[in-house]
């Protein structure tokens, strides 16, 4: 075996030790890059991301009911309120809240009829029940989750655990006054 | 001690891990005097593993099912993000993946390294080869191409010749034909066999390093001084290797792509019709044409497998006890002998069977087959037994370390096999200068405008472009308002809340689908011809854009005499057969382009197929600038470690 091929020797900085460090850093640099495309593969494919927005039509949902519409792979639970229901969920006091979070922030300026939530349980994901009058909404009067039992109100927030958030709201624009277009706040965008 | 050097240990002492490392790549001793030709292994395990890492990538998004095959790959190319690129180098890989094994292989059998104690080493190295050779034709079908489908027809039909032969290949398919059933089980097996190749491999390594590797004095070491540990020497040159086999790889995946490919296989399977010339893979092309020269269907499937078989007996029909070819002056010709017949079989697959070289004194494809089949066999069972018995080698060194040969240069020289077929009664396509050819080319936006608009306005009524959705005209240079208002031209149907289908306007994500809802109903309308879809039509013609150029402007409305045009054809020199059902598309003030000029037909002809090679590559422009970092990343890489190569090489001198 050639000598001083397997222990270090005395160790002052080499040239050959600049060239490995060199080296090294730039396969390190490669491999890194390599990875890149495959780790991006498994990201959304270009044409998903494109239907990131969609459009809905509001006219025929009765008060007091919701429906669902899928965006993104998600539902989203679109309702419309009884006068009722919004009184009950401005009055709340947020000191009741698991999540405090006023209705009003949760309701686009005076369309306050509409209630837009992902309905995706914030516990770990089962879909609440409750779009219909005859579903289960719970004592809260909003939704009722099957699996572990949280509640939600008419503003779709949190009022009973586990779960610990409330129904998150997506980004949306009123088109017009009975035409919303999901994913985006904007009424520009395509 | 530190507290890493602590973990090691605590680790170590229980599980060998770092022991093993140490001992198998710094301890283990390595001939000091392997040259270039050792690079290949190394190489090859590379290649395995990057082909495994890019094809289980690739079939998170493949769907192996006849409907969904073959948009779920253009699926990959056009809308996963770096699909293509996954895809090129996985095609492009399977490629390279043989060149490295071909040569390893070769380096093998120069060196003699199959001979005694390396038997089970090469034999475990050809099951590698015939995992890799089913492997390949099983990935070969998945794109479920026309090329893919009867490939996988005849190579499985080969099983028809033994006993109980129908039953074996319906067995194969699981049907009665190559259908569904057939691409699962491909698609299950070709996910399966890489790693069963691993399992090889590492039995592989196993036996290489009981004995240590051959080198090219095909001595045995025998003192110290013989050996150096493999690593850093050999770590270092393996980089420098893969350098140079990244620059290689990278030239082919960025800037030719579809070069080891059949145009044929971008068009969708079809079991009705065999594609005029079927080829396969050019790994295969020497056993095919071994295949082909026989003319009796056993035999010749017999000899095509035998052919690989009879690798497995190397050892023991070489009877030469010397390995290395350099100290044996006759089995070095041989050797070379061997190689060349390889090519010309390789050359003999390439071309149809009936093919005759007039420039070779009119020598049929098939004698030429013939010849070079019997001097393949010839050479196993023939030349290497007789050899070892009469040829009288030279003188052996005593050692490694005494030196005895100047170092040859080997020149590599790439064998690029002619891909074009004969088709005797086509003219030769003409060239035409495109703006997106060469590895700087790029398409000109305003080209593919128009070209678009003549698409819209004259292709559009008899072919669609299902590949392409609306939202990729962003790439033509319009705007989100823009690409909005053409998709609310066409309809697409759906269902309404009652189930019934009803027609709304497309939206962007929509696929530029052709007027016709099927194919039967494209053939009523069409006099019982099929507008093929466009999206990939420059890719899957011979020729690409110049023979869609050629064809476009090239109708004659006076066919030469000798020439019966039936009725509802038309008479086109460039289209095989010479006869097409397709009118004259493009005639003076068809189309009038939107800045108000009116083109002429070559003018339309070249923006269309500017288009259309656009609809067919639209990742063109984004390959080749991802290509050019990637090269200089590999110059740079390359000449990294030559240097450091040369640094820590410079103790080993003698
Ligand atoms: S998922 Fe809804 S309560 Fe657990």
């Amino acid at each position: 075996m050639t000598e001083g091929t397997l222990k270090p020797q005395s160790h002052k900085p080499t040239r050959r030790d600049f060239l490995l460090l060199t080296a090294s850093a730039v396969g390190a640099v490669g491999t890194a890059y390599f990875a890149w495309p495959f780790i991006d593969s498994m990201n959304p494919a270009a044409d998903i991301l494109a239907q990131s927005t969609i459009d809905v039509d509001l006219t025929p949902i009765p008060e007091g009911q919701a429906i669902t519409v899928v965006w993104r792979g998600k539902p989203i639970f679109v309702r419309k309120r009884t006068a009722e229901e919004i009184r009950a969920a401005e009055q709340t006091p947020l000191s009741e809240l698991i999540d405090p979070e006023t209705d009003q922030a949760r309701v686009k300026k005076g369309h306050d009829q509409w209630l837009i939530v992902v309905g995706i349980c914030t516990h770990l994901g089962c879909i609440p029940t409750g779009n219909k009058p005859t579903q289960n909404r719970g004592k809260y009067g909003g939704w009722a989750c099957p699996c572990h039992g949280s509640l939600y109100d008419t503003s779709g927030r949190v009022r009973h655990g586990p779960a610990p958030l409330n129904l998150s709201v997506p980004p949306y624009v009123f088109l017009s006054d009975t035409h919303i277009r999901i994913g985006t706040e904007e009424v520009s965008h395509g | 001690m530190d507290s890493v050097t602590k973990v090691i240990r605590w680790i170590d002492y229980r599980l060998p891990f770092f022991s093993f490392i140490d001992h198998e790549l710094r301890g283990y001793p390595t001939p000091k005097n392997l040259n270039y030709w050792w690079n290949f292994g190394s190489l090859a395990g590379i290649t395995l593993v990057v082909m495994i890492l890019s094809g289980i990538f690739l079939a998170m998004h493949y769907e192996p099912s006849t409907k969904e095959a073959f948009d779920s790959v253009e699926y990959i190319m056009r809308n996963i993000n770096y699909g293509w690129l996954l895809r090129y180098l996985h095609a492009n890989g399977a490629t390279m993946f043989f060149i490295i094994v071909y040569i390893h292989m070769f380096r093998g059998l120069y060196y003699g390294s199959y001979k005694a104690p390396r038997e089970l080493l090469w034999m475990l190295g050809v099951v590698i080869l015939f995992l890799m050779m089913a492997t390949a034709f099983m990935g070969y079908v998945l794109p479920w191409g026309q090329m893919s489908y009867w490939g996988a027809t005849v190579i499985t039909n080969l099983f028809s010749v033994f006993p109980f032969g129908e039953s074996i290949v319906e067995w194969l398919w699981g049907g009665f034909s190559v259908d569904n059933p057939t691409l699962n089980r491909f698609f299950a097996l070709h996910y399966l066999f890489p790693f069963l190749i691993v399992g090889v491999v590492i039995l592989h390594l196993i036996a290489l390093h009981q004995h240590g590797s051959n080198n090219p004095l095909g001595i045995d070491r025998k003192e110290p001084r013989d050996s150096i540990p493999f690593h850093p020497f050999y770590t270092v040159k393996d980089m420098f290797g893969l350098g140079l086999f990244g620059l290689i790889w990278a030239y082919f995946i960025f800037f030719n792509p579809n070069f080891f490919g059949e145009p044929d296989n971008y068009i969708p399977a079809n079991p009705l019709v065999t594609p005029a010339h079927i080829v396969p893979e050019w790994y295969f092309l020497p056993f095919y044409a071994i295949l082909r020269s026989i003319p009796n269907k056993l035999l010749g499937v017999l000899c095509m497998f035998g052919a690989v078989m009879i690798l497995f007996f190397l050892p023991w029909l070489d009877t030469s006890k010397v390995r290395s070819a350099t100290f044996r002056p006759w089995y070095k010709w041989f050797f070379w002998g061997f190689v060349i017949d390889c090519f010309i079989l390789g050359f003999v697959g390439a071309h149809s069977p009936d093919h005759i070289f007039t420039d070779f004194g009119n020598l049929s494809n098939q004698t030429l087959g013939q010849l070079t089949t019997v001097l393949y066999f010839a050479f196993f069972l023939l030349a290497l037994p007789l050899l070892g018995i009469f040829e009288k080698h030279k003188p052996l060194p005593k050692s490694l370390s005494e030196p005895v040969l100047k170092k040859s240069i080997i020149v590599l020289i790439l064998l690029t096999l002619p891909h074009t077929v004969s088709a005797e009664d086509v003219p030769s396509i003409p060239q035409e200068k495109w703006s997106f050819e060469g590895p700087f080319g790029t398409y000109n936006r305003e080209d593919l405008q128009h070209g678009f608009q003549i698409y819209q306005q004259v292709c559009a009524a008899c072919h669609g472009l299902k590949q392409v959705r609306y939202r990729d005209l962003a790439a033509l240079g319009y705007n989100a308002e823009e690409i909005k208002a053409i998709a609310a031209e066409y309809k697409v149907e759906t269902t309404d809340e009652d189930g019934n289908i009803i027609e709304k306007p497309a939206t962007p994500i929509d696929t530029i689908a052709g007027p016709y809802k099927n194919e039967k109903a494209a053939r009523a309308a069409n006099n019982g011809a099929f507008p093929p879809d466009l999206s990939l039509i420059t890719k899957a013609r011979p020729g690409g854009p110049n023979y869609i150029y050629a064809l476009l402007t090239s109708y004659e409305t006076t066919p030469p005499k000798d020439i019966q045009v039936a009725e509802g054809m038309h008479y086109n020199p460039y289209f095989p057969g010479g006869q097409i059902a397709m009118i004259p598309p493009l005639s003076p003030g068809i189309v009038t382009y939107d800045n108000g000029a009116q083109p002429s037909v070559n003018q339309m002809a070249k923006d269309v197929v500017t288009f259309l090679a656009w609809a067919a590559e639209p990742e063109l422009e984004e390959r080749k600038r991802m290509g050019y970092k990637v090269l200089i990343y590999f110059a740079i890489f390359t000449g990294l470690m030559y240097f450091l190569m040369k640094r820590i090489w410079a103790r080993v001198k003698n």
